[in-house]
């Protein structure tokens, strides 16, 4: 057995206690404390601007946060299947995940694609697969969530032509994008193009969305994946607000009034830390994004300025040791999730470390976000934490942070240059860099692995084995696709788009006329990287 | 002694290469990285490029077998003699697989940086 008990062998008068935001943390808590920061603290009510006890007056009480559950179906039949079985079951949205070649705008027939179709999620080439993937579901009735991002342009319009095509009024069609590709050059990697023209097909969608898809969400910025990538909690929400004003600028620059697509930008952030500081973190922010909202874009509508989040995962505070602790882990991070106000849960199964989830594993999540709604009493009653003087006090402090970290991003030329420069990341992976020694050195307990262990813990990992098969009949698909459509009508629609790239136009409408031709994904973004180019990693290690 | 490390494939996992980067540089080893979503020629062109003592692949996306077996092949075509080894998320079982395909050594993601780093400073005595 290792010794988790270090801290204790202070006496309780010299013991320093230190959040990972740096904010030190007090022995006690008082009113003072509270109100010290914020002096409108009896005054904030929720569903009343600035938003910080909760967006909604009646949160929970209306009705609970929806459970997400992220899920990876190899192929559109697989994926078909499980939307019907929700449906029965009375769900009304699915968190689609896609496999890394569709993700990274490829083919499954690409040299690069070997041995990864269908891996991680569904493979999708052509528009023919989302008509097998949704064949016999009502469009209207369903929300779709799919998690894009580097190719979300081409997602999100096969998404539309199929709803044009099928007689669905773009105009009620609901579901969301994820399409935030500035963290995925920070954290998760599945960018294409250069930083500026990825921000550009961005703006397309919030752009195209706004004028003709009122009540979609194009965008859902992702502290998540910053933070899993090492940032603190403060710069989780100082990087995500950045990011969300660098396309929310964009689009103003447009002529897309801000009432007109703020309400529809959401954000996914992380839940794992120490408990107080991660409800701290979501209740600063929520007040936060609402003041930036009102205050520099000059929001009249209260939507507008909502944080709306889901609030889930915790991958990075998970352990392949002993993953059962897991189990427990999450359904703290669940507990922070609901305390916090979150418009839906997803949480990380508890072999997530190691392997895709099994569907033993998955289920134990589900149950955890059911116990939790309906054991608990956590959805009881608004906002449960507002007015205890250290969540209060905390939050105001992390306020502050938040916006001196954001102040930081503004002396490195705003988030756009600090990203392609790799300043951002690089700022990133050397506190991962520093927390990975904490952990080995033991000055971050793990339970599990540097404390409390023992040896014949070592976990035998199982493995979610490649489907081949499938995979084949993937490629096999898309060349019948390719031998059946209209080759002229392909060309034809693919030369526009060319045109409308070097003419720098909204690339939505040219991109859902290709895939109606049935224009791949790979082909689509081939035409798009020959006119914009490859983003180019910064190099972060080289010899001297 | 110059380590090369490289992210082969399209899993965009690189927490931990970093780290490793990191550590291995605080050790006094002259360290290069590829950055995500290389293909193994484009690996092998930095190799022949960098002339590194030691190559390390790092894979998450559990595609190490069909990857390593291309790497294999590859530095065979190239007559490319360095040494190279894989860390990520990779089960007991493949282990003795990846080492019949070439790999000098497979470190499991959960492996404690300090062995990591005492392999490599092994493999520094045997290579001067």
């Amino acid at each position: 057995m290792s010794n988790g008990d270090r801290k204790q062998e202070q006496t309780a008068d010299e013991k320093r206690v230190f959040l990972e935001s740096g904010i030190e943390v007090k022995t006690l808590y008082t009113r003072e404390d509270a109100l010290a920061g914020n002096p409108q603290l009896d005054a904030e009510l929720p569903g009343q601007f600035p938003f910080t006890r909760g967006i909604h007056p009646l949160m929970y009480r209306k009705r609970p946060f929806t459970m997400r559950q992220y899920a990876g179906f190899a192929s559109p039949e697989e994926t078909n299947e499980r939307f019907h079985f929700l449906i029965r079951n009375g769900q009304t949205g699915l968190n689609v995940a896609f496999d890394l070649p569709t993700q990274c705008g490829l083919d499954s027939d690409d040299p690069a694609a070997l041995g990864e179709v269908g891996r991680v999620g569904m493979a999708v080439d052509s528009l023919d697969d989302f008509e097998r993937a949704f064949a016999g579901i009502d469009l209207s009735k369903i929300t779709v969530s799919m998690t894009i991002n580097g190719s979300a342009l081409v997602l999100m319009a096969m998404y539309f032509a199929l709803a044009e095509k099928w007689g669905y009024d773009l105009s009620t069609l609901r579901g969301t994008a994820q399409n935030d590709i500035l963290k995925e050059f920070i954290g998760r990697g599945t960018w294409i193009f250069p930083v500026d023209k990825s921000v550009k097909l961005v703006v397309d969608t919030i752009e195209y969305c706004a004028r003709n898809v009122p009540r979609y969400s194009p965008v859902s910025v992702c502290g998540y994946h910053i933070r899993e990538s090492g940032a603190n909690p403060v710069q989780e929400m100082a990087y995500a607000f950045c990011i969300a004003k660098a396309y929310s600028e964009e689009t103003l620059k447009r002529g897309v009034p801000v009432d007109e697509f703020a309400s529809r930008l959401s954000y996914n952030f992380d839940i794992y830390g120490y408990f107080f500081e991660q409800i701290a973190k979501f209740r600063a922010g929520r007040r936060l994004w609402a003041k930036i909202v009102r205050e520099e874009y000059g929001a009249q509508k209260e939507e507008s300025c909502w944080l709306r989040m889901i609030a889930g995962g915790g991958g990075a505070g998970l352990t392949k040791e002993q993953p059962e602790n897991n189990i427990i882990r999450t359904a703290y991070f669940a507990m922070v999730s609901a305390l916090s106000g979150t418009q839906t849960m997803a949480l990380c199964t508890y072999d997530e470390a190691y392997t895709i989830p099994t569907e033993k594993a998955a289920e134990i999540a589900l149950r955890t976000m059911q116990i939790l709604t309906h054991e608990t009493g956590v959805c009881d009653t608004v906002d449960p934490l507002g007015g205890s003087y250290y969540v209060e006090t905390l939050t105001n402090q992390f306020e502050t942070a938040i916006r001196q970290e954001m102040a930081v991003v503004d002396t490195w030329g705003g988030i756009v240059d600090a990203i392609a420069s790799g300043k951002v990341q690089e700022a990133i992976a050397h506190q991962a860099y520093q927390r990975e020694c904490d952990i080995q050195q033991g000055r971050i307990v793990k339970v599990g692995f540097n404390a409390f262990y023992s040896d014949e813990d070592r976990q035998q990992i199982s493995f979610h084995p490649y489907n081949q098969e499938a995979a084949d009949k993937q490629i096999t698909r898309l060349s019948q696709i390719r031998a059946q459509r209209n080759a002229r009508e392909v060309d034809e629609a693919l030369g526009t788009l060319r045109l409308d790239a070097q003419a720098g136009k909204n690339l939505m409408p040219a991109t859902i006329r290709a895939v109606k031709a049935y224009a791949t994904v790979g082909e689509i973004i081939r035409v798009l990287r020959e006119v914009y180019g490859e983003y180019e990693e910064p190099v972060f290690f080289n010899y001297a | 002694m110059k380590v090369l490390l490289a992210k082969p494939g399209l899993d965009g996992h690189d927490v931990g290469v970093k780290v490793l980067a990191h550590a291995l540089r605080e050790a006094g080893f002259e360290v290069a990285y590829t950055g995500l979503r290389k293909s193994i020629g484009q690996i092998a062109d930095q190799a022949q490029k960098l002339n590194p003592d030691v190559i390390g692949l790092s894979i998450l996306s559990g595609s190490h077998l069909i990857l390593c077996a291309k790497m294999r092949e590859e530095l065979e075509r190239r007559k490319l003699n360095i040494p190279w080894i894989v860390g990520g998320n990779i089960p007991d079982q493949d282990v003795k697989s990846l080492i019949e395909l070439g790999a000098r050594c497979a470190f499991p993601s959960g492996t404690r940086i300090e062995e990591v780093i005492r392999y490599f400073e092994g493999m520094k005595q045997t290579t001067g």
